[in-house]
């Protein structure tokens, strides 16, 4: 308060304390901002630059909304007021930056945007300084608006790097001309694709050549200042190069002036050069360039003493690995791993497998490089890899044999890495037939083999292994003995894992009691996986994203879920990947999903076998009806599951989204579920908001949207994980990206279980996203209507659909559904006044398809007629199909 | 049981945040904001002696960056190179005798240049004080600000110029030395 009183002071000395105070002090949403505005708002119409100065930088500093609420309008004004003085110019340039960061809808467009432009040819440099920042970020934005920025900076550049080291007096800085304004307005370039017009275009290569000779050229100062303010420049008009990308001689100079960085004795120097180099490389014109310094950046690997210039160069052969160096790359990566520094060795794994992966030519170089790195880095393999292995293993007959026979000979020494064991034990179990033709590795060895390593594993590992040892039973009927010996001990059976036991106890009666038929479907081989993106290029993905580094859990929450594509544990039937406990069977999560039951009275055997020792599967509720409404019953253990396929009967509430985007989605006594969308395009977002309407929390709350196998390919959804705990009245909030990339027909799922008291709750509802959701309104005069109407007279392309009201006939609700819709509703293209016209276009990521709409009402009979024609059967059929539901 | 619902749909706040989400919706993703984030000057000892962030943050999450950033630079070898990566950030640092001089910026943004930045601000200080020490910051940090606040402005370069900002900063003291003389004779008043 005592501050506040002195910013309303005359006195300089008092009037910057107090500023001073407020700038480091007060925080954005203290609740004093409000007395501050005032007394900043005197200084500003003050006209002393020095008042104006003081106030103009603590709304820099604090930049809270109310400050921009406040001053957004004021300052402008000021920016471009033909009587400001420079200083203060340049305070309010920024500070208008500040403000539009935190705010921008409340910093106004308007005719001042074309003033400040022209602050680039400002003759005060300091200006210009200020100014470029300003119209940089607003360029980003509204790239149309701010387009003759691009000429005005080419212009001034160009002035900067032709000057002599001694024109722009203080501005140059030890013998580089204004180097942070250069970079500022080669930073603007960036915002814009090259320049079209040709003059504008030549001075801009000319500049850029200009700036990659002075580069050459012996230093004018032995300071590292001087070499840093011009390496600054020349690293920033590298970087706009590798933005234009078009110009390829451009490119390959700027390739080899970095090649020459990268021996530079300076380590900051070296360091931005592979960094630099990282982006050259996935350029067309420059990739062959960049190759050529592999030898240096493989030396660097070795030699730098500095973790993070290291890390730089893995990232730097990563990105120049192609078909032709991936063998010497993932060779020398994997040197480098043995001694590779704890913090890096996930990274440096996951890039060697996908490398791998991705330029093997030979799978059995493949399987050998991943051995490897599960021998040289174990710990840091995570389970992705090893999944990968394993998927591309069973995908790829050639490479079977190999691989058996290498985990084979990997296993033999004495110490090896949990995660050999598990590919080991995963591997022989699917393909240990194909080599126990030879008297070394007889199935008898190959069991004793890995048993030996049995004791030392952790449980997931040892109930991998009994799922291996029960596959063996079926592949080595020889052994069966010595198996059931070992499921039989009591270490086994009565182990104190639960699941350990279980696995034991079904393994041992399925091996005793089932003949061997049965055994063999039961045991089949795993069939092939699905060919979809690589589950360790996801994960690099994700790492490298940000926000991810700090929470595991959460990118572990994320990483079970991608495997199953849902939270469910998955069965090996339907397993895309190994699920994560890695079952080979899938018997702990559902006796009775086996791929093909042999016939019933083998099936009901089957059941019978689990059914005496394991009593899995607990009874299912009486009715589903009265999930929801018993509160009687939480205190009683019971699991009530609707049967997953019927979704809830919400198709009214359902249609009731088609036209609108945000309301109650769905609401019973426990839960409200609300939604809000957007879309743009061929985009959207939709919000979820679950409510929790009781006082006791949600457990395992855990809501999945749920694409059929029809609608995938058609709409991507993303969605973020969201807390599975709900409190009492409570809300959540979950978000879902959406990209439609063709048209479809059905509505994706959002299925939702949790706890609620004791009771497992299940629910399943539509979710309104819709084919309309992507329509783009198109006005159009009646002529060009009806010509395109005629040009969709194919019979194929019309829809129609004759109806009867199930809503009062009201001409503006109609009206305004129509809009909602999405399409643009066309007043006086029909002849008739009282039917409705529409026209619009659906987005999506792969075309566009063009739609005109018409109803007819007739009010006597309480009907409409309503006909549709676009470019695509299908989207008419769906259109009309969910515009006929609104009236 | 009878809970009241909280209002969610179709207040007045709601539209509010319904514009605000589709702003942060279709600009957000496109945008790659450049600036600098914050500025942290602190000792060998790991004592801070002068902050400025550009980015608003709670004084909590303020606190845990400037103990995670102290000790991860003064970790650091003499001969290192001046960058590192930190969370998603680019962190700049530079020391001068006794002091390091921090930087965060974005991860386009240029390392190099903003090394400069750094030097720029020492030659200021160095030039207002006369050959500065630490103890002229600890002392009129004051004055660190205000030289800080011409030369940089919500985190982007305002006046690279060192005769302008220094002129600056000299026409307020003048000022302030013009307004303590009356301050004399109004002091010996109240006294």
């Amino acid at each position: 308060m005592e501050a506040v009183n002195l910013l309303s002071s005359n006195r300089y000395t008092e009037k910057q304390i107090g500023y001073l105070f407020i700038s480091v002090l007060v925080n954005s949403n203290s609740e004093l901002i409000r007395l501050i505005n005032n007394a900043i708002k005197n200084d500003l119409a003050s006209r002393n630059p020095t008042f104006m100065g003081l106030a103009l930088h603590c709304i820099a500093n604090v930049g809270s909304r109310e400050m921009a609420e406040a001053f957004a309008g004021e300052i402008p004004k000021i920016l471009v007021a033909g009587d400001t003085m420079d200083s203060v110019k340049q305070s309010a340039a920024l500070c208008l930056l500040r403000l539009y960061r935190t705010s921008p809808d409340l910093v106004p467009m308007g005719d001042w945007t074309s003033r400040v432009v022209h602050l680039l040819n400002d003759q005060h440099l300091g200006v210009v300084t200020a100014a470029t920042s300003l119209i940089t970020t607003l360029a980003q934005k509204n790239p149309e608006e701010f387009k003759t920025s691009v000429s005005l900076a080419v212009s001034r550049l160009s002035r900067i790097v032709t000057s002599a080291s001694t024109d722009l007096q203080d501005y140059t800085y030890y013998f580089v001309p204004a180097p942070w304004l250069s970079v500022k307005l080669l930073r603007l370039l960036q915002c814009y694709p090259p320049p079209e017009d040709p003059a504008v275009r030549g001075r801009l290569t000319e500049c850029l050549e200009t700036i990659l000779n002075k580069a050459q050229e012996p230093p004018k100062s032995k300071k590292v200042q001087h070499s840093n303010a011009k390496n600054a420049v020349l690293f920033e008009a590298i970087s706009l190069i590798i933005h234009h990308d078009s110009e390829p001689n451009l490119l390959v100079r700027a390739c080899n002036q970095l090649g020459q960085f990268l021996q530079h004795r300076e380590t900051n120097l070296r360091y931005l050069a592979l960094e630099s180099m990282c982006t050259l490389a996935s350029s067309e014109f420059s990739h062959e360039a960049v190759k050529t310094h592999i030898e240096t950046v493989i030396n660097a690997l070795k030699t730098e003493r500095d973790v993070s210039v290291r890390q730089r160069a893995v990232d730097l052969l990563y990105a120049m690995c192609d078909r032709s160096n991936a063998q010497q790359i993932v060779a020398e990566m994997l040197n480098y791993l043995e001694t590779a520094d704890y913090s890096i060795r996930e990274e440096i794994v996951l890039k060697v497998a996908i490398l791998a992966e991705k330029y093997a030519v030979d799978y059995t170089w493949y399987v050998d490089t991943i051995l490897n790195l599960i021998r040289i880095a174990g710990d840091y393999v995570s389970e992705e890899v090893w999944y990968r292995v394993i998927q591309i293993v069973i995908n790829r007959d050639d490479v079977q044999g190999y691989a058996a026979k290498t985990v084979f000979e990997a296993l033999q020494a004495p110490a090896c890495h949990e995660n050999l064991v598990k590919v080991g034990g995963y591997i022989l179990g699917e393909f240990g037939n194909l080599i126990a033709g030879d008297p070394r590795s007889s199935p008898l060895i190959q069991f004793n083999l890995l048993h030996s390593k049995f004791h030392l594993c952790s449980v997931p590992t040892r109930a991998l292994l009994l799922s291996t040892y029960i596959k063996f039973v079926n592949l080595f009927p020889e052994i069966k003995t010595t198996i059931q010996d070992v499921l039989r001990s009591d270490s086994q059976l009565k182990n104190a894992d639960v699941e350990l036991q279980q696995r034991a106890v079904e393994y041992l009666r399925l091996s005793t009691i089932a003949s061997t038929d049965i055994l063999a479907t039961v045991l089949e081989e795993m069939p092939p996986f699905p060919e979809r993106e690589s589950s360790i290029l996801a994960k690099l993905k994700k790492k490298k994203g940000p926000g991810t580094v700090t929470d595991l859990e959460e990118i572990k929450r994320e990483r079970s879920s991608d495997m199953n594509g849902s939270a469910e544990p998955a069965c090996a039937t339907d397993g895309s990947t190994p699920s994560p406990s890695a079952d080979l069977l899938g018997l702990s999560a559902a006796p009775v999903t086996n791929p093909a039951p042999p016939s019933s009275t083998n099936g009901s055997l089957l059941v019978d076998v689990f059914s005496d020792t394991a009593p899995a599967v607990a009874p299912l509720a009486p009715g589903s009806d009265d999930n929801f409404a018993s509160p009687d019953l939480a205190s009683s253990e019971v699991v009530s599951e609707e049967p997953a396929d019927t979704v809830h009967d919400a198709d009214e509430l359902f249609h009731k989204f088609v036209c609108k985007n945000n309301g109650v989605l769905f609401e019973n006594q426990l839960l409200q579920i609300g939604l809000k969308s957007e879309f743009r395009q061929n985009l959207g977002r939709m919000f979820i908001f679950y409510g929790n309407k009781t006082s006791t929390q949600f457990l395992n709350f855990t809501p999945t949207v749920i694409c059929s196998d029809d609608l995938q390919p058609s709409l991507n959804l993303q969605t973020k994980p969201v807390d599975p705990t709900v409190d009492g009245g409570a809300q959540v909030q979950q978000v879902v990206n959406i990209e439609c990339v063709s048209d479809f027909m059905e509505a994706p799922v959002l299925n939702i279980q949790f706890r609620y008291g004791g009771t497992f709750q299940n629910l399943s509802v539509k979710l309104p996203i819709t084919l309309n959701k992507f329509f783009q309104p198109t006005e159009m005069s009646s002529q060009d209507f009806f010509q395109r109407w005629k040009q969709l007279s194919n019979p194929k392309q019309e829809v129609q659909n004759i109806f009867k009201a199930k809503h009062p006939m009201d001409a503006e609700i109609t009206k305004a559904k129509i809009i909602g819709f999405g399409s643009a509703l066309l007043e006086e293209v029909d002849p008739n006044p009282a039917n409705f016209v529409g026209a619009g276009i659906i987005h999506t990521k792969t075309t566009q398809i063009g739609c005109l709409l018409r109803l007819e009402p007739n009010l006597q009979a309480q009907m409409y007629r309503l006909t549709l024609r676009t470019s695509k059967e299908a989207v008419s059929q769906r259109l009309c199909e969910l515009l006929s539901e609104q009236f | 049981m009878s809970v009241l619902l909280p209002i969610w749909f179709f207040s007045e706040r709601d539209l509010f945040e319904t514009q605000r989400l589709r702003l942060m919706l279709f600009f957000f993703p496109l945008l790659s904001i450049q600036q600098m984030q914050f500025m942290l000057l602190f000792s060998r000892q790991g004592k801070l002696r002068l902050q400025k962030w550009y980015v608003p943050l709670s004084d909590k999450e303020k606190k845990k960056i400037t103990r995670e950033l102290v000790q991860t630079v003064l970790a650091r070898k003499p001969k290192m190179c001046s960058f590192l990566e930190w969370r998603d950030l680019k962190i700049v640092y530079k020391r001068y005798a006794s002091l390091y001089f921090c930087c965060a910026i974005e991860d386009q943004d240029n390392e190099l240049i903003t090394l400069e930045i750094i030097h720029r601000y020492v030659e200021l200080l160095d030039k207002y004080f006369g050959s500065v020490c630490e103890l002229d910051i600890i002392f009129n940090f004051e004055k660190a600000y205000f030289i800080l606040d011409e030369f940089l402005l919500g985190g982007e370069v305002q006046e690279t110029s060192k005769k302008n900002v220094l002129k600056a900063i000299e026409q307020a003291d003048l000022l302030q030395e013009s307004q303590n003389e009356d301050w004399g004779g109004l002091s010996e008043d109240i006294l």
